[in-house]
């Protein structure tokens, strides 16, 4: 930086040090309406070009993986369920499937398919969020109550079952909490066609906008080589034409049975981020629909294991990861065979997600950093744990 | 000098309680009629929204916005430590008074009897008056840019320079809208204008120019599509960011006026300002005397403003560079070449020239230009800039650790060639330089 400003007074003569511009640092966030909470970006700007891109993270750090330890592995499901908090069943899951492929677990079979419907409801309600939220970084404020009218949707099925809007806290080693509610299979699929038959209204109102397409088409492209050296995943990997799929490539509870389309987009822009984003929503009302057909059919029977009033996990070590909302979520659980775990080390989506960042963000302007950072679909506290 | 009650030298010869009463009269009108709209579009949006809107102060709500000054007027006035103190207090002044001075040569009506004086409803005409308008909005983007510059913050700063930039650029083809008008009003004072459209009105008869008034006005707003300067997603507050109390009040109450003001002017110069709307006058001879005019100038101010809040619900930010792209490569070549176009027109007219000749090349001249910037669009924007995404690459297996728990080899691509261990890790200063 220095040499520059060398060779621009070198070149223009005496009087240039007064004309020699000077970078500004502007610090966006911790407390910034584009960040959604407490991420911290500190970025160098000349003009409005950004320089450098320095994600600063850990302001909402709450030592989620140090308190695993001391927690018992049902506590473990209320801490895990948080970091997250727009997939909180999906977290559930990854902690649930851990310990129970350690336990060698037999989970019973309706609670495998409901599971499913419940993980891929969650997925309609977080992706709804974001389809919200990233029109109005881009300034287009209406599109998030219709989000939210289609959440509101959901969200009442999934409070029925479970008492919670956001934290459910329905997943339990060895099934779900308690059985479905008679009726509550039709309703749920009330809420599905519902939701289906009108988020035609939030593609119409932003998704063929013109000024949107603008403001996303070609800006910040991420690369297949970025993403894999980052480790990023979900929608955002899966929008540079990075085809992985948990749910296809390695199925965990009854994806294996089913045919999960992946969508997948080639531009790797804020465009293509957010359209993955918005197909991923009807991919995931047809999948709630096949599990509800399924749940139909299933005879009756129980919902969830039995457990021992002290429950210890063998000794040895996992990999649980699951395809969450926004990305993939793995718990790598280490057990001393106590009812504690020893460790159990928390890869959220997020926090690869954004460490892109430093590399996307240099040479664009401020305005396209808001429609990076928002098509980065990341949840501060899944960053910081 | 003599009085007359007709055309611009009738200003200025009336008494002089009704020359006071007239100001008065469109000051409150102003205030009412921000208090009013704040009302409207938050209800308004409130229906685009699927919610209800503000409706629990006074009946339907309407004391919404009186109940929200009261309480801005009651808030701690914060003056962060540093600012330039008297010109972050002027700020908000420039910003409020030539908003509040470009209405007064607004036409409401034609001429009426007030207390048995003939007078004409408004406030006061010039020779110029519409260059008034574009002075005082000049004038007010000075508040705006002082106030990023005083409040000696970065988003301040920025907000306070995209602004200047911004109404510079919209306000160039906002004039060249005019042109226009000028011409064949042959005046620039706004009851001539209106006079002149007593037939029809210049927003048929010159829709180009109408058309890019409406694109530069929503420039001049500030607000969405166009709402880069406090553009709240990326610069929290703009240049009011660091404003509170009656400071910020008053450059909410100057967006606001604006608004009203830059819907009369639209009324005044391409609706025909208080002249009935066409299928009223054919049935009813009357509707352009006495006070009716007032109804239909309002009624046409409303549609305006009723648009403006249509386009908040409706649309998102355009980014920086291409709000100038759009006001200096686009709005401001179409706006010269409409202007040499009428201005061809007419002079051939006066000239004498053959009308359906004049058609026929005019008609043919339009066709071409047409055809080939369609043919360039095309061109321009055939195909989506697909990257040819390279075929799954394999990432080599990476060294396994010695025993233990696997960890990431340390000369992974993105450490750029610096082992992290070597990178200098510097703590992160606060502040802004």
């Amino acid at each position: 930086m220095t040499t520059d400003h060398q060779q621009l007074i070198v070149g223009i003569g005496a009087g240039a040090r007064e004309l020699a511009t000077e970078d500004m640092i502007l610090n966006i966030g911790p407390q910034h309406p584009s960040t959604h909470g407490v991420l911290r970006l500190r970025i160098t700007l000349d003009g409005e070009r950004i320089q450098t891109a320095e994600p600063i993270v850990g302001y909402m750090h709450r030592g989620a993986e140090k308190l695993f330890e001391v927690r018992d592995f049902r506590q473990i499901i209320v801490l895990a369920n948080r970091h997250d908090w727009l997939s909180a069943f999906a977290n559930e899951l990854g902690v649930v499937l851990a310990v129970e492929r350690m336990l060698g677990m037999e989970v019973p079979e309706r609670a495998v398919w409901a599971r499913t419907l419940l993980a891929e409801l969650n997925r309609v309600l977080n992706h709804l969020m974001f389809l919200g939220s990233y029109p109005i970084e881009m300034g287009a404020i209406t599109p998030i109550f219709y989000a939210f009218r289609e959440r509101e949707e959901i969200q009442r099925v999934m409070e029925e079952i479970s008492g919670g809007r956001m934290h459910y806290m329905f997943n339990r080693v060895g099934g779900l909490k308690e059985d479905l509610p008679a009726g509550w299979l039709g309703r749920t699929r009330h809420a599905v066609s519902d939701v289906r038959s009108r988020m035609g209204d939030i593609r119409n109102l932003i998704a063929g906008n013109e000024i949107f397409h603008a403001r996303t088409r070609g800006v910040g492209v991420l690369s297949r080589e970025q993403i894999l050296q980052y480790g990023v995943s979900g929608p955002i990997a899966r929008a540079a034409g990075v085809d992985f799929d948990l749910r296809r490539d390695e199925p965990y509870l009854a994806y294996g049975e089913l045919t999960v389309p992946v969508v997948t987009r080639k531009e790797g822009d804020c465009l293509a981020r957010f359209e993955c984003l918005l197909d991923q929503v009807y991919v995931s009302l047809d999948l709630a629909d096949a599990c509800l057909d399924r749940l139909e059919r299933l005879p009756q029977g129980p919902i969830n294991q039995r457990l021992p009033k002290i429950l210890k996990v063998p000794e040895g070590h996992t990999y649980a990861w699951t395809e969450n909302p926004l990305g993939i979520n793995g718990y790598y659980l280490v057990s001393r065979g106590e009812k504690t775990p020893w460790r159990l080390k928390l890869r959220s989506a997020s926090y690869n997600n954004i460490q892109v960042l430093a590399e996307i963000l240099p040479g664009n302007l401020v305005a396209d950093m808001i429609a990076i950072l928002g098509s980065m679909f990341f949840v501060v506290g899944d960053i910081d744990k | 000098m003599k009085c007359t009650t007709e055309g611009i030298a009738g200003f200025g010869c009336d008494p002089w309680w009704l020359i006071g009463g007239k100001a008065l009269v469109i000051f409150v009108f102003l205030v009412l009629t921000v208090l009013l709209s704040m009302w409207v579009e938050r209800r308004v949006i409130g229906r685009m929204q699927l919610r209800i809107g503000p409706n629990r102060c006074g009946p339907f709500g309407l004391l919404q916005g009186l109940a929200d000054g009261v309480k801005l007027a009651l808030k701690e006035d914060i003056v962060p430590a540093g600012v330039d103190k008297v010109v972050f207090w002027l700020a908000p002044v420039v910003s409020a008074v030539p908003a509040f001075i470009s209405f007064i040569i607004i036409p409401f009506g034609p001429t009426v009897s007030i207390f048995g004086h003939q007078t004409q409803l408004q406030g006061t005409d010039l020779p110029v008056a519409v260059l008034l308008v574009l002075a005082m909005s000049s004038m007010g983007i000075y508040g705006i840019v002082l106030a990023g510059w005083s409040s000696m913050s970065p988003y301040s700063l920025l907000g306070g320079l995209r602004s200047s930039a911004q109404m510079i650029s919209y306000e160039i083809a906002m004039s060249l809208s005019f042109v226009a008008v000028f011409m064949f009003a042959g005046s620039m004072s706004t009851s001539q204008i209106v006079a002149g459209q007593q037939h029809i009105w210049y927003g048929v008869l010159l829709l180009p120019s109408f058309l890019i008034y409406i694109i530069t006005m929503m420039g001049e707003s500030n607000r969405i599509p166009f709402d880069l300067p406090e553009g709240e997603g990326e610069l929290v507050g703009g240049f009011h960011t660091e404003y509170s109390s009656l400071k910020f009040a008053m450059f909410f109450l100057a967006e606001y006026i604006n608004l009203a003001t830059l819907s009369a002017l639209a009324t005044t110069l391409f609706l025909g300002g208080w002249h009935a709307p066409p299928p009223i006058t054919t049935i009813w001879a009357g509707a352009n005397s006495g006070w009716w005019p007032v109804l239909w100038f309002l009624i046409k101010i409303w549609a305006f403003i009723f648009f403006f809040i249509w386009l908040r619900g409706s649309l998102p930010r355009v980014r920086y560079d291409q709000l100038m792209k759009l006001g200096w490569k686009v709005l401001m070549p179409i706006s010269l070449g409409w202007i040499l176009l009428v201005a061809t027109i007419r002079t051939a007219s006066r000239e004498g020239l053959n009308q359906t000749q004049l058609l026929i090349y005019g008609g043919i001249t339009i066709a071409v230009v047409l055809v080939g910037s369609f043919a360039w669009d095309l061109v321009a924007t055939s195909g989506r800039q697909v990257d040819p995404y390279a075929e799954p690459e394999r990432a080599t297996a990476a060294e396994p650790a010695q025993g233990g728990f696997p960890v990431p080899p340390l000369d992974l691509p993105h450490y750029h060639g610096v082992l992290p261990e070597t990178a200098a890790r510097k703590e992160v200063s606060s502040g802004t330089h």
